[in-house]
Order: C-alpha cells, then sequence, then structure tokens
C-alpha cells in the first residue's frame, strides 16, 4: 500500500492542533476583554481617565445621567448613591458620592463593578476617579462616602439623552487580596 | 503502514478474537472496539432515559410528586450531560469504528492501540460522573450547559467530579478523532480518492475535525472554573475582574460545533441508508459534500444565538441572527438531496428505511423551529421556554438517536450475520415514531404558551400537555426494551444474512462476508474499487 503523507506527521499535526484550540480557549479570555474594552460592548467602563487637553463644556446639551447601586448575593453592606440621578454637560467635570456601611460584626472587603447601559454609551463616560477602581475594606460598623469623578465625553451620539451607570457591590473578603480591580480591565 | 501489514500478515492474519473477557479489555479490533462503544452508549441511553423518566413523571401533573427540586435539578442536568457525551457521541465513535475501515478497505483504524485507550476512559469518566448522585451536596444541578457562577460559586462539592469526567470525557473524543481522520487519510485503499468515500466517512472526516478544534475548548472551560473554585483566579467571576458572560461564549464556541458533531455523523447514515432502498444513486454526492463543509464552517461563528439575551449590541444580535439562518441553505440542501434521491426509487420500508424517512421528516421539523428561535426578536420570548426543549429534543432523538438506531437495523446483519427480526423491528419503529411525536410535539404548544424548562412544577394551564408528554415519554422509553430483545435476538438467532444484505446495498462493506471477518481488507487486493460508494 502507498500512502502519500505518512501517518505520524498526520498524528503529529492533528495533536497540535487540539494543543493548540486548548490555548484558543484561554487566548478567548483577553481577547473578549479587549473586545469589550474596544466596543464598550457589555458595559465596561474604561480605566482611569487622565484628561490630556483641556475640555470645553458643551453647554447646549444637557444628559441626565442615573445611579443605581446592587448588592451581589449575600452582601450585607448598605450601599447606595448619594443623589439618584444628575443633569451634566458633556466635557464637564462632575462630583458625586455613594455611601456605604459595613453592618456585619466582622471586617470585610467590598469590591463595586461598574456597568453602563447603553451600552453604546459606556466609551464615552470617562471616570477620573472611581472608588471601583480600588477595593474598600471597612471594619465593622464602619461607613464611607466615596467618590466618583467624571466626565461625559462632549463626542456623546445626540441620541443618548439618558445613560445609567449600576455599581454591583460584591464581597470579597474570602478571595485572595491581590487581585487586580475590576476597572483596570 | 506497511509495518501494520506485514504484522497483520504475520502475526494474526488467521486469528480470531482472543478468548474470554480479557479479548474486550485488550482488544486493538476496531470491529471489538465499535461493539463496546455501542453497547457502552445503549447502556447510558438507559441511564438518561431513566433520568429523562423521572423529569417526566414528575411533571405529569403540576405541584412536586415524587422528587425535590434540588433532586430535579440534578436529573435535568445528568440526563442532559449523559444523553450527549454518554448515549450520542459514543455511538457514533462506535459506528464509525465499525464502518469506516469496512467503507475505505483498511484493515483497521490506523492507532489500534490508542482507540482501546479512548474507548476505555469512558466507563471510568461516566462512573465518576454518575457517582456525584450519591455524594453529599448531590450531582450537578447547573444544567448540561453548567452555566458559570451556577456552576461555580453556587455548585454543589460534586463539580470537581463533574469537571474531572468532562475532561476525561474531551480525552477520549479527541484521541479517538484523531484516529479516525488518520486512518481516513492515510489508509484508504489505493486508489480510492477523497471524492470517492461514501457520505458516512466523509461526515466522520469533518465532524473528527470539530471535535479536534472544540473538545480542547470544552476543556479550557471547565479548567477555567476548576481554577475558580479551587485556585482563587475569577474568571468567571466579576467581584474579582471576570465575567459571567465570558464563560457563555467560550461555552457555545465549544457547545454550537458540538451540536453539528451529533448531527454530521447522521446525515452519512441516512445519505447510505435512502439510497439503498430507493434502489438510487445518492442524488447530488458532490454538493451533499461541500454542504457538510458548509455547515461545519458555519458552526464556528453562529455561537451567539445560544445567548441573544445577555445584552449583545443590535449589530450583533443580527450579525448571529443572519449567520444561523444561512445554516438552513445547506440543511436544505441536503434535505432535498435526501428527498431526490427517493424521487422515483424502488423504494422499500425495511426498518432501517422506516427510520431514515422518519429522520428526514422529523429533523426537518426540528430544524424550522431552529429557523424561528434563530429570529433574535422572536427568541427573546421564546428562550428557556419548552419550545427550546421540543426544538433541540426534535433534532436529537428523530434527529441523531433515530438514525444511529437506523445504521444498527441497517448494519447489523452485516455484524451478526443474522438477519433481525423485521416485524419486531417495524413494531420498535412504529412505537418509537409514535412515542418521540407525543412527548415532544405537545411541548412546543406549552413553550410558547410560555412555560419555562428546567422546573419542577408548572401553571396549571399547562397540565393537560404536560400528561400527553409524559405518557408519550414512557412509551418511547420502554419501547427501547424491545429494541435491546431485537439485537439480542439477532446476535444469537435469525436468518442468515448474505453479503451484500440488501439488495440495494453498494459500497465495500457488503463485498465482505456476513458476518463480517474479525479481520478484512488485511491486503489491499482484496479492496474492489469498483464497489465503492454506493
Amino acid at each position: 500500500m502507498t500512502e502519500t503523507v505518512p501517518k505520524p506527521r498526520t498524528v503529529l499535526k492533528l495533536v497540535l492542533v487540539a494543543f493548540g484550540m486548548f490555548g484558543f480557549g484561554f487566548a478567548l479570555v483577553p481577547l473578549y476583554t479587549v473586545f469589550c474594552e474596544i466596543t464598550g460592548l457589555n458595559g465596561k467602563t474604561g480605566e482611569q481617565y487622565t484628561q490630556s487637553t483641556v475640555e470645553t463644556i458643551d453647554k447646549d446639551r444637557l444628559i441626565t445621567i442615573q445611579f443605581l447601586t446592587n448588592n451581589n448575593v449575600d452582601m450585607p453592606w448598605d450601599f447606595r448613591p448619594q443623589v439618584r440621578s444628575m443633569k451634566v454637560h458633556p466635557g464637564e467635570l462632575n462630583t458625586t458620592n455613594f455611601y456605604v456601611r459595613n453592618p456585619a460584626r466582622t471586617t470585610m472587603t467590598a469590591q463595586a463593578v461598574p456597568s453602563v447601559t447603553p451600552f453604546m454609551a459606556a466609551t464615552y463616560l470617562h471616570k477620573t476617579e472611581c472608588f471601583c477602581f480600588e477595593q474598600q475594606q471597612l471594619a465593622s460598623g464602619e461607613s464611607l462616602d466615596m467618590p466618583l469623578r467624571f466626565i461625559i465625553d462632549r463626542d456623546v451620539p445626540a441620541e443618548i439623552e439618558t445613560l445609567t451607570l449600576s455599581y454591583t457591590l460584591f464581597d470579597i473578603t474570602e478571595q485572595p487580596q491581590d487581585q487586580p480591580a475590576i476597572a483596570a480591565e | 503502514m506497511s509495518a501494520i501489514i506485514e504484522e497483520h500478515h504475520h502475526d494474526d492474519h488467521h486469528h480470531g478474537p482472543a478468548k474470554g473477557l480479557m479479548r474486550w479489555v485488550f482488544t486493538t479490533n476496531h470491529k471489538d472496539i465499535g461493539t463496546l462503544y455501542l453497547w457502552f452508549s445503549f447502556a447510558m441511553f438507559l441511564l438518561g432515559g431513566t433520568f429523562a423518566l423521572v423529569i417526566r413523571a414528575e411533571l405529569f401533573q403540576p405541584g412536586l410528586q415524587l422528587v425535590e427540586p434540588a433532586f430535579f435539578n440534578q436529573m435535568t442536568t445528568m440526563h442532559g450531560l449523559i444523553m450527549v457525551f454518554g448515549a450520542v457521541m459514543p455511538a457514533f465513535v462506535g459506528l464509525a469504528n465499525w464502518l469506516v475501515p469496512m467503507m475505505i478497505g483498511a484493515p483497521d483504524m490506523a492507532l489500534p492501540r490508542m482507540n482501546n485507550y479512548s474507548f476505555w476512559i469512558l466507563p471510568f469518566a461516566f462512573t465518576m460522573l454518575a457517582s456525584t448522585l450519591f455524594m453529599e451536596g448531590g450531582g450537578p444541578n447547573f444544567g448540561w450547559t453548567f452555566y458559570a457562577p451556577l456552576s461555580t460559586d453556587f455548585a454543589p462539592p460534586s463539580v470537581t467530579y463533574f469537571i474531572f469526567a468532562v475532561h476525561l470525557m474531551g480525552i477520549s473524543s479527541i484521541m479517538g478523532s484523531i484516529n479516525v481522520v488518520v486512518t481516513i487519510l492515510n489508509l484508504r485503499a489505493p486508489g480510492m480518492t477523497l471524492m470517492q468515500m461514501p457520505l458516512f466517512v466523509w461526515t466522520w472526516l469533518i465532524t473528527a475535525y470539530l471535535l479536534i478544534a472544540v473538545m480542547p475548548v470544552l476543556a479550557g472551560v471547565v479548567t477555567m472554573m476548576l481554577m475558580d473554585i479551587h485556585f482563587g483566579t475569577a474568571f468567571f467571576n466579576a467581584g474579582g475582574g471576570g465575567d459571567p458572560v465570558l464563560f457563555q461564549h467560550v461555552f457555545w464556541f465549544f457547545g454550537h460545533p458540538e451540536v453539528y458533531i451529533m448531527i454530521l455523523p447522521a446525515f452519512g447514515v441516512v445519505s447510505a441508508i435512502i439510497p439503498t432502498f430507493a434502489r438510487k444513486r445518492l442524488f447530488g454526492y458532490a454538493s451533499m459534500v461541500y454542504a457538510t463543509s458548509s455547515i461545519a464552517f458555519l458552526s464556528f461563528i453562529v455561537w451567539a444565538h445560544h445567548m441573544f439575551t445577555v445584552g449583545m449590541p443590535l449589530a450583533g444580535e443580527l450579525y448571529f441572527m443572519y449567520a444561523t439562518m444561512l445554516i438552513a441553505v445547506p440543511t436544505g440542501v441536503k434535505v432535498f438531496n435526501w428527498v431526490a434521491t427517493m424521487w422515483q426509487g424502488s423504494m422499500t420500508f425495511e426498518t432501517p428505511m422506516l427510520f431514515a424517512i422518519a429522520f428526514v421528516i422529523l429533523f426537518t421539523i426540528g430544524g424550522l423551529s431552529g429557523l424561528m428561535l434563530s429570529i433574535a426578536p422572536a427568541d427573546f420570548q421564546y428562550q428557556d421556554t419548552y419550545f427550546v426543549v421540543a426544538h433541540f429534543h426534535y433534532v436529537l432523538v428523530p434527529g441523531s438517536i433515530f438514525s444511529i438506531m437506523a445504521a444498527v437495523y441497517y448494519w447489523l446483519p452485516k455484524w451478526t450475520g443474522n438477519m433481525y427480526d423485521e416485524t419486531l423491528g417495524k413494531t420498535h419503529f412504529w412505537l418509537s415514531f409514535v412515542g418521540v411525536n407525543v412527548t415532544f410535539f405537545p411541548q412546543h404548544f406549552i413553550g410558547l404558551a410560555g412555560m419555562p424548562r428546567r422546573i419542577p412544577d408548572y401553571a396549571l394551564q399547562f397540565a393537560d400537555y404536560n400528561m400527553v408528554s409524559s405518557v408519550g415519554a414512557f412509551l418511547f422509553g420502554f419501547s427501547q426494551l424491545l429494541f435491546l430483545f431485537i439485537v439480542i435476538k439477532c446476535i444469537k438467532t435469525g436468518k442468515k444474512a448474505t453479503a451484500q444484505v440488501w439488495e440495494g446495498a453498494h459500497g465495500l462493506e457488503w463485498t465482505i462476508p456476513s458476518p463480517a471477518p474479525y479481520h478484512t481488507f488485511s491486503h489491499p487486493d482484496e479492496v474492489d474499487l469498483k464497489e465503492a460508494h454506493g
């Protein structure tokens, strides 16, 4: 019997494909993050924003931004925005506060995870300071006003009149503390 | 290559199988291993079927009667896992083992020892999976799609066994697929071109490539789960910087090709059976090959239609919707070709043909409900209802399972040397056909009316159809014991089968005596290429 391709070579190629696809499965993780970052998909907001140029304020437009807070399962903290919504001009630097209190008997660590709706607005929301960039550790009964400073980009599409910024608070007391903060992703 | 031929020539060319139980443990013979796969898959079919009957018994009436909701969840999960990975996939691997070497004129699979390993991993994997039901906290209860964080943060402790079992199944499938690809590419009888291969071989070649491409991704996703659960990573935990939606993307990147892994070999089986009993050549052979390849390619780029409601942008919804609808084109080509093969043929309706025709009709119904589900705005309504359950059971039960049964009836005389009992075979077919439709057709209606899937209790207005569905399920389930009886009876006794078995059968496997000798095509001279592909 004649053969065109030696058998071991075919086997080797197929084994390599299998290992390659195992690696590809893991490569999907950073690919997904990058993809979401570029498109603003999933409502992921960007990293800490550093103003490169002084932005002019667009006084003609007013955009409503609503703040939502949620606790993940079994998270006992009180967590609420100081104001439920604000009307802001694009390009303007705004500040608001979020209140947290740890009513548990033990010291706990929390991580807030942001999400913006509609998703297409996510890339136009720049946060110069956000509590979601770091983890919060509160002793029993301790409370804190956490600042959020943000700018809505002047280029925000005209059809966006209202956007919602939602934070979910996760209990990460049990988790290793060297995890990178979510928003750094 | 030549080494294998010589080895056969000198060592065991004239030997039959080894004696005793160890024959089955140590065997490297493709026919033995095919038999092992098929029996194993039948055992898993009965086990998974038992779980399904627990589900249908509970759903016979509204309210909680028989099982706790927690156990109900374990039943839906285990039913899905066992049927997908334990029944359908090993059955097709078993068919590939038996048939691919005989169809291409090869003496055996290309890697016989690995073939033995890939089978013998499975009993361990499934024992481990099934044993979780007896563990503290119970077995996996998060559905066969095991979405994180349900399967990580909120999973029972037995999830680690589940992960390890999935790893083993994956390794088994990958090894089996490598074997199939190498056999087909390197061991074809001299002179046989790719376009001379029977369609069953073609569909399996493409299926094997799909398996090699996506089973490692499944292994990757369960490894990430394992790391999230035990090693403090946060792939799917939003609190630690991960994303649960990422799980669904990675899972369905595996999951959608997996769906076609379970149906492409079925296309091959039906493409072998219909020409035989229509006594015509298959209509549009080349278009069948291209359609199968197109379906395989498209299967990689449509996965997010399983997750329309996770919150995708409009462009994403539209893309995945249209790409999904595109799959209907090559699938339609196939259905058209099968019908055209039957057109003006001298048809007879032996049991394999009955199953094959039922396949064409009922698979098309399942395909059409799939097309309905592909419409993104409609899917928002249908998703997670019994309509989805009806859809995928229509493509899997009267689709994949019917094709496996058709294949068993069709090739059983070749395997055992005896004809099966035709009257009993037809009885089995009609009981199964009625049972399947009574079970799953009403589920379309209760799904459209809004009954959610994976729940042990439901609103009163769904009671009548659920009762009908449960009656059908028990009819279908117990009919399969008749199937077992028919197969055993055929092994023991029956009219002696001729080499060709069926009047209209063509292909290399019908040129060798029935039952097929332990070693076939040990020498290339034995292959008569004029008989290749029917």
